[in-house]
């Protein structure tokens, strides 16, 4: 399946949302925020698509108010992979956990709450996975600043 | 056998007293520095350079150093590696698990001052002597193992220093300049740290 093919079969399926792709990379389906779970259950059980294998996900930040969060998955059945973007509020970043669907997204999420603060309901045990547990922040947000940072000099 | 029949002679050479304790310093001594055993343990791409170091080519064994994989066996820590703050307290924890009298090597640019993280970096720490003493700084980015058999070297010879019953000074923690809040490592003379080159103790100091 092609990205567009993606797009419209979540179309079929989620009539009252719009799925569109990213225009900064063709290769993304945006998925609408509400519907998060629901879309990778159907993509994981559905025939045609069969995702049942969760690559990783990651996260961009796109400051002043912006956080992308990306997917990105394969059918081990189908052989085809896609990606999918999600586009969050940078000030309150949440998103409804994926762990349930494939154990593999567990560490994903802690990673990325840990690293980018984006919060995910749902999660079982969403805690630091790189940092210290006592770790003030979230380093990898552009405007992240420490003390312990020395800004090199041009 | 040889160093037991070395032993009358060296203290006949002592004039007035003095000679028990002497002779006790060397034996002990030299059994110190003949057996440094140093923690098996490394934190990034200088332990490669420290495996190497211990591996045949090289041979860290002819200096009477084995690996150990407990703290609770070791006399030297080489810190190989960057350290970062997750991993300073355990590291700390080490340290303080060894047994008296212990060294610390600190190897390579990255336990000196950050190294290449030094600039941009929020998680590592900036010198592990800002943690524990360090004994013998080897710098290099990795510091070949030539260099690390040098840093050895110079831990002996400070060892073989070493008075029964006297504590050594021990080189204290890093000294931090207040004015920048920087630590400090740069050889006060030329400003530069050459790569493999060893820096004794009395040799850091504050740049001002
Ligand atoms: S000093 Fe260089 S070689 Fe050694 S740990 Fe740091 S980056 Fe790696």
């Amino acid at each position: 399946m092609t990205p567009g093919e993606f797009a419209a079969h979540l179309g079929e399926q989620y009539s009252e949302h719009k799925f569109s792709l990213d225009e900064l990379n063709e290769e993304c389906v945006l998925l609408p925020l509400e519907i998060v779970p629901q879309c990778f259950e159907f993509l994981r059980d559905d025939d045609a698509t069969q995702m049942d294998y969760f690559d990783f996900s990651t996260c961009v930040d796109r400051p002043p108010d912006r956080l992308d969060l990306v997917y990105s998955m394969y059918s081990t059945v189908h052989k085809h992979r896609a990606q999918f973007k999600v586009i969050l509020d940078r000030h309150n970043a949440a998103v409804p956990s994926v762990s349930h669907l494939w154990e593999n997204a567990n560490w994903n999420e802690r990673e990325i709450y840990d690293l980018y603060g984006v919060f995910f309901p749902g999660h079982k045990d969403l805690r630091r996975l790189m940092m210290p547990d006592d770790w003030e922040g979230h380093p990898l947000r552009k405007d992240y600043a420490h003390p312990n940072l020395v800004v090199r000099p041009d | 056998m040889d160093l037991i029949k070395k032993i009358p002679a060296y203290i006949e050479r002592i004039p007035n007293g003095g000679i028990l304790m002497t002779g006790l310093d060397w034996v002990l001594n030299n059994a110190k520095a003949s057996s440094m055993w140093y923690m098996l343990f490394g934190l990034a791409c200088c332990a490669i350079e420290l495996m190497a170091t211990g591996a045949s080519r090289y041979d860290f064994d002819r200096l009477g150093m084995i690996f150990r994989a407990t703290p609770r066996q070791t006399d030297l820590m080489i810190v190989a590696g960057t350290l970062t703050l997750k991993m300073a307290p355990r590291v700390k924890l080490l340290y303080e698990q060894m047994p008296d009298p212990k060294y610390v090597i600190a190897m390579g640019g990255c336990t000196m001052h950050g190294g290449p993280f030094y600039h941009d970096s929020y998680s590592v720490l900036k010198g592990v002597d800002k943690i524990i003493p360090v004994d013998i700084h080897v710098a290099g980015c990795p510091p070949r193992p030539e260099a690390l058999l040098n840093g050895c070297i110079a831990l002996q010879d400070l060892i073989k220093g070493e008075k029964v019953g006297r504590q050594r000074d021990r080189p204290g923690l890093r000294h931090i300049d207040p004015s920048t809040n920087l630590p400090l490592l740069v050889r006060p003379d030329t400003g530069l740290i050459r790569p493999n080159q060893i820096l004794m103790p009395d040799q850091l100091r504050v740049l001002s």
